[in-house]
Formats: C-alpha cells, sequence, structure tokens
C-alpha cells in the first residue's frame, strides 16, 4: 500500500472502504473522521486512558495504538456495534448506576465490561478492577462503575 | 510512506531486504504513539501482525528450552502453560501497562525498544535467554546481554528482525518485582527479576530502569552463592537477605530522570532484591 492507496476494514460486520487517508492514520481517528463512528473516544492517544477500547480479532485494545491501514483484514467491533438501537444490559446497568458523569471514559468502558463478562461470566472483584485498570475515568471514583458491573454479573446469573 | 502486511516470516523478510526506509511494527504500543506525536516519522511500514511463525512458543522437552515467538502478546504470557513455565516472565507481563496493552504489546516490540525500563527485559537477563535474528542473509541468536547494548540500542541490523527468544527453563524459584507509583498503567521506577536455580545451585538477579542498560548483579550472585545453599532452601537468615540487597543496590547505576532521583531508585531496588530473595526461600 502506497501514500494514497484505498483500504478496507471490516468494522462491526460490514466492509467500509478508507479513502483520502494518509496511511499513518491510527485506527480510532479513522473510525471517528473517515467512518462516521465517533461512539470511540480520543483522549489521549497515547494507549493510557483506554476511552478508545474497540475490540479486534476477539481482544480489547486501543484503537488509537492500531494503525489503521494495517488492520486490514481484522474484525473490528466498536461501542456502535455492540447493540443495533436498544441498550444493552451494560448500558443500562451503567444508567441504573450513575456510573456516567461526564461521559467521556463511558464508551471504552461499555466495550472492556462486555469484553470482560463475554469471556469471564462471575469475575471477581478483582478480576473486575484488573480488567478496566487501562480505563481511566476522572470523574466517577470508580465505585459506580463497579456497582454498575455487579449489577450486570447478578442480572446475568439470574437468567 | 507505504504499510506491507506479509503473511510469511520469508515475505517479512524480503520487504525488510528490499524497502528503503523500513521500520517494523508489531503491537504498536511504543510505535504508534511516537506516530500519532510525531507525524513526520512514519516511512515504509512492514507490520507483523499477520506473520504467525511470530506468534507461536514451543516447549522442546528434551533440551529443556521454550522458543517464545517475538509476536506473542503479553496476555499469553500472563496464564497458562506458559506463566507456569516461567513465572517470573508471567509476573511482568501482568505488569506492562494494561490488559489492552497486554493484548496488543509483545516482547519483540519491548526488544526493539529495548528501553531500561520494559518489564520482559530483565526477566529475559535473569533467564540467560538468546535472541534468534533473522534477515534475507540469514539467521543469528545472540545472548540477551549482547542484544541490547544500550537505552533504546541493540545489535539489530537494518535488515533484520527479532524472530524469537529462547530460553531454558528452571528448576527453583523465580519471580519479578516492580516500583511504580501505582499498580497499573506505569513504567518502573525501578524493577528486578530473580531466579534461584536449584539444580545448579546458582542464583541470577537482573534489574530494570536502574541503569542505561538491563544489569545483571554477577557480584551479588556470586556473593549470594557462597553465603546460602541455594540447592538445599534451608531457612534463609534475615541478615543474609539485607545484606544481598545492600549488594545488589551497590552494582546498580541510577540516574536523576522525571520518573525519580537515582537516590530513590537505589535504595528501592534493594528492596525488591531483599523481598524477592526472601519470597524465593519461604516455601
Ligand atoms: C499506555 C502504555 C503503557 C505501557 N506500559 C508498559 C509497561 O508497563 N512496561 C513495559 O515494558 N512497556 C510498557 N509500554 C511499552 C510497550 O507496550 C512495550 O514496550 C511493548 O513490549 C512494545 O511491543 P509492541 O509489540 O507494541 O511493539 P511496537 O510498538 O509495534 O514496536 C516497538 C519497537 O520494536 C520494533 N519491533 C517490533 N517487533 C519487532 C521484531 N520482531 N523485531 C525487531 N524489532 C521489532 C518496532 O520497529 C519498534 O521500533 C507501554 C506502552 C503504552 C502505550
Ligand atoms: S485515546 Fe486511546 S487510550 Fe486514550
Ligand atoms: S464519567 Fe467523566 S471520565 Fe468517566
Amino acid at each position: 500500500m502506497s501514500e494514497t492507496q484505498i483500504y478496507s476494514l471490516r468494522v462491526n460486520g460490514k466492509l467500509r472502504d478508507v479513502t483520502d487517508a494518509w496511511l499513518g492514520e491510527s485506527l480510532l481517528y479513522v473510525l471517528r473522521e473517515r467512518l462516521g463512528l465517533p461512539g470511540s473516544k480520543g483522549a489521549c492517544e497515547q494507549g493510557e486512558c483506554g476511552s478508545c477500547t474497540v475490540v479486534m480479532d476477539g481482544a480489547a485494545v486501543c484503537s488509537c495504538l492500531v494503525l489503521a491501514a494495517s488492520a486490514v483484514g481484522a474484525d473490528i467491533t466498536t461501542i456502535e456495534g455492540l447493540t443495533d438501537g436498544a441498550l444493552t444490559d451494560v448500558q443500562q446497568a451503567f444508567i441504573d448506576e450513575g456510573a456516567v458523569q461526564c461521559g467521556f471514559c463511558t464508551p471504552g468502558l461499555i466495550v472492556a465490561v462486555h469484553h470482560l463478562l463475554d469471556s469471564t461470566p462471575r469475575p471477581s472483584e478483582m478480576e473486575v478492577k484488573e480488567a478496566l485498570s487501562g480505563n481511566i475515568c476522572r470523574c466517577t471514583g470508580y465505585g459506580r462503575i463497579f456497582a454498575a458491573v455487579t449489577r450486570v454479573i447478578d442480572q446475568r446469573a439470574q437468567q | 510512506m507505504s504499510i506491507h502486511i506479509p503473511t510469511s516470516l520469508d515475505d517479512a523478510l524480503a520487504l525488510l531486504h528490499e524497502l528503503p526506509r523500513v521500520q517494523l511494527l508489531a503491537g504498536g504500543t511504543d510505535f504508534m504513539v511516537e506516530v500519532n506525536f510525531n507525524k513526520h516519522d512514519v516511512h515504509d511500514v512492514v507490520a507483523l501482525r499477520r506473520v504467525t511463525e511470530l506468534q507461536q512458543w514451543h516447549h522442546d522437552a528434551t533440551t529443556n528450552t521454550v522458543t517464545i515467538g517475538a509476536g506473542v502478546v503479553y496476555a499469553e504470557m500472563e496464564h497458562g502453560e506458559l506463566a507456569t513455565l516461567f513465572p517470573a516472565l508471567a509476573e511482568a507481563a501482568r505488569t506492562v501497562g494494561s490488559p489492552q496493552i497486554r493484548a496488543a504489546g509483545t516482547l519483540g516490540g519491548n526488544l526493539g525498544t529495548s528501553s531500561p525500563a520494559g518489564d520482559g527485559l530483565p526477566v529475559l537477563f535473569a533467564l540467560d535467554a538468546v535472541v534468534n535474528l533473522a534477515s534475507h542473509r540469514g539467521t543469528r541468536s545472540l545472548p540477551i546481554g549482547e542484544f541490547m547494548l544500550g537505552p533504546k540500542r541493540n545489535a539489530l541490523a537494518v535488515d533484520e528482525l527479532v524472530v524469537s527468544i529462547s530460553m531454558k527453563t528452571t528448576t527453583g524459584w523465580q519471580g519479578y518485582a516492580k516500583v511504580g507509583t501505582r499498580n497499573a498503567m506505569v513504567i518502573s521506577v525501578a524493577s528486578a527479576s530473580l531466579v534461584l536455580d536449584t539444580v545448579s545451585g546458582t542464583a541470577r538477579i537482573a534489574l530494570g530502569s536502574v541503569g542505561p542498560t538491563i544489569i545483571r548483579c554477577t557480584q551479588a550472585e556470586q556473593w549470594l552463592q557462597n553465603q546460602y545453599d541455594i540447592s538445599a532452601r534451608k531457612e534463609l537468615d534475615e541478615a543474609i537477605a539485607t545484606e544481598f540487597g545492600l549488594r545488589v543496590s551497590q552494582e546498580s547505576r541510577p540516574i536523576d530522570d522525571h520518573r525519580s532521583t537515582a537516590q530513590y531508585r537505589r535504595h528501592a531496588v534493594g528492596v525488591l532484591a531483599k523481598r524477592l530473595l526472601q519470597r524465593g526461600c519461604v516455601q
């Protein structure tokens, strides 16, 4: 691929062409600015805050640290791809527990929580804290976030 | 600039040979920070994520050697079989950044960056790892101490890449410890990895973030072996552990920088050494 070549990314199950993009752009930038998917947030662009978290080939990663053009062939799921409209149980629990204040960290956290509970349905408190340690929230103090996660774990266990 | 996504090692090596200003990209956790903040620095990128040969590891039981592909991510070292074979590596992997960073970051990238603060590196030094390199010209293997030469300096040639790292399994305790301002998402201020080999009766300790490169404390190792029978694993005198910590401190060569002072680092690395030794001997 040279400087201006068009490439395609598989995002939320659909192949999307990326045109007119500089090849050095991060996946976060391409999602937001080229593909109209602004759900993933950018706060640090150096992997520290987790607000840009997406799932790529089954792993939760910082989209700001993925060179978009190198992600050709990968399966990418963003916050927009978690649901086709209705709120997910994790989103609803965040609302119910008041885990959203400014909301900037929320999309990354929601993706990270879904990813955790998909692989580990009954995580311990320590496992939850470790799994979310790459998602920084400067508003809530995390208490309400952990309460929301606990709520989802309990709800899913009852189903 | 151009981006290439080879699917085999041979194709990757051919690209390294042909492209004029080639840059390797693995997990991107060091590379992309540079790109995001310094956009002029991108040339001909060879992304290694589809080269499956680099993402595998295997255990050769006849030679007790484990070879870990340069593209194996930290998340894979944290749990499971690799963690059982090399607990020190698992502990170090678990301290890297955050789950998102560990899902992408690789040992090859840690070696490529060659930062004295790289968490994988003290473990590789303490395990006497060998770095396996390849280029279109052929392959070579270097002891880790001859690969990493200084801060962000290593023996990699422009047309070469790290294929894998080989290490002998050991019998006995091994561990890693790190000091930083918090538990997650922190670059180490001082770190140490200790391997107690009960078969050969030897101890090996390597330090991170307290010198221009990783430091093996050969004098402290020798001293310990003379004071304490590592094979017998009898109870350890606290005085020996304290003295070991002091001697390790003396072999460190820290500097002042934005993360800490030399004085604190020298003290902290001695505390880590003492603590690791006590952990290793109380079993
Ligand atoms: C938020 C954050 C937190 C971090 N925390 C830590 C931490 O706690 N501890 C720590 O040690 N590191 C940390 N890092 C740094 C980084 O994650 C590690 O150094 C990691 O090992 C880099 O691996 P990578 O696969 O992402 O490398 P990349 O970024 O893809 O590459 C890094 C360098 O290595 C070269 N390279 C990659 N693969 C090869 C190869 N096979 N052969 C030769 N050269 C190669 C590249 O060309 C580049 O120069 C952190 C980074 C971020 C963004
Ligand atoms: S924007 Fe990607 S981690 Fe902060
Ligand atoms: S709600 Fe504001 S950063 Fe988390």
